[in-house]
Formats: C-alpha cells, structure tokens, sequence
C-alpha cells in the first residue's frame, strides 16, 4: 500500500448527514471482481442525471471541485452495506481524506485498508471545516498525518486522534495480513487450545 | 472475578493475541463468503500465492445476484452477474471451502443458510462481508459485517485485526401487543436511537419480550443491529436456542453436544456487568410501525402523520426535506392513506418460515390489490420447501404472489428485481435508502404481516384492521 503522509488539496463540503454506502456507490456497480476503476461512479446516482449526464449542481461536478482531494461530510458517514467499493470508489476519484463528526464502522474499517484517512472532529471544528471547504479551489486545506493536524485555508488548526496502530501502517503503507502473518505462532497456539476447549467448533 | 457482560466472554474467548495498544487480534470461528464481496479477497489471495488457512470453517454461497425466477436452472442471462457466481463457483473448489451452489436446494441468503445448516451456533465469533451478518447474534454468538479486504485477512489468518467495542444493553420489557412482531421491534429501537446510535458499542438485547420471541423473530432484531450503528447485536442463549440448533447438520452431537452445552449455558450477562450506554423500551409501547423516509431511523407507528422537517434539529433537517420529497410524500399526510404499488416479502431480516406464516395468515382466501405487483422470496430452498409443505404457497398464490426461488432479490435489487423510478414498495427488507430497490424507486420498511396488509389493501395499512 501506497504511504500517506500529508495532503494538501481540495476540500469539499457535503453536509448531508447519514450518506450511505449505497449513495457512494449504487449496487449496479458491485458486479465487478476487481478493486480498481470504480472513480467514475462515485455518487453515481446524485452525479449524474438518469440520462446519464452530468448533474452540475452536484458539488463535485462544480469546477472549483473536480480535484477534490479532501470530503467533509455530514454525520454517520458511510452508514449501511460493508461494501468496500465504496472507499475503493473514493479512492479511486482522488479523495484521500473524509473528514466527519462520525463514521459507520465497517466504512471507517475499509478505509485504513484502502490508504484513506477518516478523521472524526468535533462538531464546532467541523463547522470550521465546512466553511473552509465551502470556499472552492482557491482555499486549499491540508492534512497531516505525522502531527496530527489540519490546517484550513486561512491558517486555522485542528488537531485529531487516531489510533496509533492504524496511523503507523498508513504511515508506513503496511499490508495488514503480512503483519498478522508474522504473528503466525500465536493463532496456532489459540487454535491447539481453541480445539481442546471446544472440540465442536 | 469481576462480572461479564456476554459480549466480554465471548470477546475474551477468541483473543489470539493482544498488543500493548489494546490492538487484537480475534480468532474467526465461521467464515461466510457470498459472490459480491468476495472475489477481490480471492484474488488476493493468488497474488501473494496464500491459501484459506481454515476452509473447514469457511462457508460459501451466492445470494446477492443471483436471479429468483424459475428459470434459473437454465442459467444466469446477466453476463457480469454470471461471472461473479462463477468466479464464487471456482473460488470454493480451488480453495476447498464449504459450497453450495446456486441450484442446490440448501441455497439462499448466507444468513439463513448459516443457522439453518447448523454452522452457526452460540459463542462463536462469525463473520462475512456483508453488513447483516449481526443477524447470527441471535444465538448469542458475536457476528458483524466486514469488507473485503478483511475477507481477504480473514481467509488468509482465520482472525481480524479489532479493537473491543463498548457494551450496550436493549432492553424490551413487558408484552408484546397482538399485530406487534420481531420487525416492529427493531425498527422502533432505531427510531429510538438513530442510525448512529449504537456506533462504537456491541448492543445486547434482553428482556421479557425478546426472550419470549423464537429464533426466527430474534434473528429478525439481531439483524438490523447494524442499522442503528452497532457492530453486531446478540441475544444470550436459552432453550429456544439449544431447541432450534439441536439435530442441524452441522451442529455438534453425542458427547460433543453435552461439552458445547455446558459451555454455552455459561453464555449470558452476570449480574452487576457494566453496559456502558442502556435502553429501555416497554413491549406494551410498541405500535406495528413503518418507514416514511429514507433512512431507517425514519420510524413511526401506522397511525401516524409524516412529520414537519421543521420539527426536527440540527441536519435531520435538511435530510427529513429532502427525504419526504424523494419518497414523494407531504408532511401531515397519514401514513395510512400513503398508496402502494409493490410488495416485496423476504430478505435476511424477515425470509424465514415463521415470516411466511406471519403473512400468509393474513392473506389467507384474500386477493392482493388489482395491479398490485406483489412477491415472496424465500430465504432459502429449505424456507420455500417446507413453506409448500405447510401449504403457505398456495395461499400465496391465490393471494397473487409470485413464488420465487431463494436469494437477496429486491432488498438490493442486484438482480433483476428492481423497483422502476417513483414506484412505491412495501418491503420487508432493511434499507429503506434512496435507489436501494432501484433507482427512484420508494421503500417503506414494514413486517411481514404488515406488507401483507398492505399488498390487500393498496396502501400502508394497519395490520390490526385485518386480524
């Protein structure tokens, strides 16, 4: 996986709470068996009209948004199905940050495997934030990783948590599985003492 | 030692490993895999040359695309649809994992299949990806939904990389009242909470009402545990588990069944275990509820009124605007004179047996609405057999259901069953989101009973009026 350090981008705004997964990609588009090239139809369903043309309302199609590289969202961002064509679709347009006052989980989840980076801020910054993005291409915020900090257009900064495992293998661009696959001894260790314990398994 | 909440004993149970951080990793005991959310992890798989570490407890099945019209066993006509069944196809034999394919009469929606085979039973941890595996937390084991990569890390270790979630206690006391069922319930604990309610937090179900629901109606609460948020919801084992899991194919038998028993009648909360966040609904309070919007915490009881966005706060506000103008509805409006034009009974939360019943008794010697598109789903291939068995297809028919074969189907309309832009549905699914059943298509979450009901009457309708 590719390593994250710092982003410094296009933020935009939308605040529409609870947007699902089956808003960041409709299921006619969970028909592929492959991971890449899914950017096309981020928000498939509010970008584009039914005759499949541009909606220009729809912020990422306004100019000053198309090279989005930072989403600040409403809450419960990501609610509903696990599928992990959502941040892949993300991704896959550009964006490398979601910023929001709460994920769903499994979305949350995905996205460290995918090299994205949700942040969780508190509501007054995020209101901070919003406004930030709402000023187009001009006013550009940056993300860093390492500090721990964003930084708004104007200068403003806000610090975020993150979990220390997780901000490491983004740092490091770690694959997950070989990590654990180091850990190897301790799964067969469980597994002896798993069968004995509960032999029905 | 200091008291377990249930979520804490089976968490404990299934440490592999613990970091300094708190970071875990969590032994899988059953793996479920279906063709959308799979063959990405499969694929990774042959790239770094890895194998399933542990196909004996992985189990897969195709549900989400597969067609529901009797023509099926002559084939998938969708060519992407095809391909993903039969890269599932191919992934189980290379792999050597549990199968059953799509003409196989065990096959239907994962989460029926794993209770009704057996591979599903009290304290283990079960995952698949595909959100509404927090259905199987109904036998008390603890079951979430996971993306793929974690498929992938999954299939490659047996475990996950998780950090322990907070506990929260549901409590629904008391009796439920006639017309009231399973479905009701858990729509009115997330009209209670909100979708982001149970984020961060493993959710318990207690209480009279839910003890007193049998496995099919648990599975049915446990199920949209995700809904409000949570990462899985369980309910502790009693004998109406150990009754519906004894004699399954896979359950454990002879000695192995006394040694599974013994430990699965230590499976609940000890008194004084702390629950981090508490609620409490009484079962009498309850109302058969429906959706009007377009998210499921949009509940309110059949005799109510859509609700003034004015009247809500913060950015529910915009959302509730612009849900009630994509549903096509006017605040004040009663959600009983709302008109329908399709229904939709099936999916993982409400596919089983005992949701058949539930609809057919109020569709018994009934006709469905002139011009109402109207059908049943079956969970699985055993639901639709014994639900012919028991004569409930018959009553479907002469209602005027289609009869299909077992699979997702409308619930998300990855199949050819779709709603058609400004078509209106009742559904006995569990996403009522914008385009979820197709795109411009309307979704009021209902029970079965209730979709019954309303297939009758041509509008939401209170399924008290019938009984």
């Amino acid at each position: 996986m590719e390593k994250f350090e710092k982003v410094h981008g296009v933020a935009a705004p939308m605040p529409l709470i609870n947007i699902d997964t089956d808003m960041i990609i409709p299921k006619v588009h969970l028909k592929t068996i492959k991971r890449s090239g899914l950017g096309v139809v981020l928000f498939d369903e509010m970008r584009y009209h039914d005759d499949g043309q541009e909606n220009e309302e729809f912020v990422l199609n306004k100019p000053a948004y198309r090279q989005t590289e930072i989403l600040v969202a409403g809450d419960n961002f990501g609610c509903g199905s696990s599928r992990e064509h959502a941040p892949w679709a993300i991704k896959d347009f550009g964006i490398k940050v979601v910023i929001s006052t709460s994920f769903a989980d499994i979305f949350f989840n995905n996205c460290f495997k995918n090299g994205i980076l949700p942040i969780v801020v508190e509501e007054e910054h995020h209101a901070v934030l919003m406004e930030d993005a709402h000023k187009g291409e001009n006013a550009r915020m940056t993300v860093h990783l390492e500090d721990q900090k964003i930084t708004t257009s104007d200068g403003v900064e806000i610090a975020f948590d993150i979990d220390p495992h997780r901000k490491h293998c983004l740092l490091n661009g770690l694959d997950d599985i070989g990590l654990t696959m180091e850990k190897d001894h301790h799964i067969d260790k469980f597994e002896d003492h798993a069968s004995q314990a509960r032999p029905w398994v | 030692m200091s008291p377990k909440t249930l979520y804490d004993k089976i968490w404990d149970a299934h440490v592999a490993h613990e970091a300094d951080d708190g970071t875990c990793l969590l032994y899988i005991d059953r793996h479920l895999v279906h063709e959308v959310t799979s063959p990405q992890a499969f694929e990774g798989l042959r790239m770094a040359g890895r194998k399933v570490r542990a196909p004996e407890k992985t189990i897969a099945v195709p549900d989400h695309n597969v067609p529901t019209t009797p023509d099926r066993v002559n084939g998938i006509e969708n060519p992407e649809s095809r391909i993903q069944v039969e890269a599932l196809d191919k992934n189980a034999k290379d792999f050597g994992i549990h199968y059953y394919p799509v003409n196989d009469v065990r096959q239907g929606i994962v989460h029926i299949v794993g209770p009704e085979q057996g591979w599903t039973l009290p304290g283990m941890t079960v995952v698949c990806g595909d959100s509404h595996t927090a259905t199987h937390g109904a036998f008390g084991a603890l079951a979430h939904g996971i993306g793929t990569s974690e498929v992938e890390h999954v299939l490659a270790t047996q475990t996950l990389i998780q950090k322990k979630s907070k506990n929260m206690k549901v409590e629904i006391t008391g009796k439920l009242q006639p017309g009231v069922t399973a479905k009701d319930i858990t729509l009115a604990v997330i009209g209670e909470t909100g979708t982001a309610g149970g984020t961060g937090y493993v959710i318990e179900y207690c209480g009279e009402a839910i003890r007193d629901l049998s496995m099919e109606g648990r599975m049915t609460v446990c199920n949209m545990a995700i809904e409000g948020g949570a990462r899985a919801g369980l309910i502790a084992p009693d004998e109406t588990t150990f009754e519906y899991v004894k004699g399954r194919p896979h359950a454990p038998k002879g000695a192995q069944w006394e040694a599974a028993m013994d430990w699965w009648k230590t499976l609940f909360t000890d008194e004084g275990a702390h629950f981090d966040k508490v609620i409490t609904l009484r079962g009498e309070d309850i109302a058969p509820v429906v959706t009007w919007g377009t998210s499921p915490e949009d509940v309110l009881p059949i005799t109510a009124t859509v609700p003034n966005p004015e009247d809500f706060e913060g950015g529910k506000v915009d959302a509730a605007r612009r849900s009630i103008e994509y549903m096509g509805l006017e605040a004040g409006q009663k959600l009983s004179d709302v008109e329908i034009d399709t229904v939709f009974i099936g999916s993982c939360t409400n596919g089983r047996i005992e949701d058949l019943r539930a609809a057919a008794e109020i569709l018994k010697g009934k006709k469905i609405k002139d011009g109402m598109r109207a059908m049943v789903v079956p969970g699985s291939g055993l639901v639709r057999a014994q639900a012919e068995e028991e004569g409930l297809a018959e009553i479907f028919k002469e209602a005027g259901f289609e009869w299909r074969l077992a699979g997702c189907s409308m619930c998300l309309a990855m199949n050819p069953d779709q709603l058609q832009p400004g078509e209106r549905c009742a559904a006995t699914s569990n996403r009522n989101f914008e385009g979820r059943q197709g795109r411009g298509g309307r979704t009021h979450l209902l029970s079965p009973a209730m979709a019954a009901a309303a297939a009758i009457t041509g509008r939401l309708t209170d399924v008290r009026e019938l009984m």
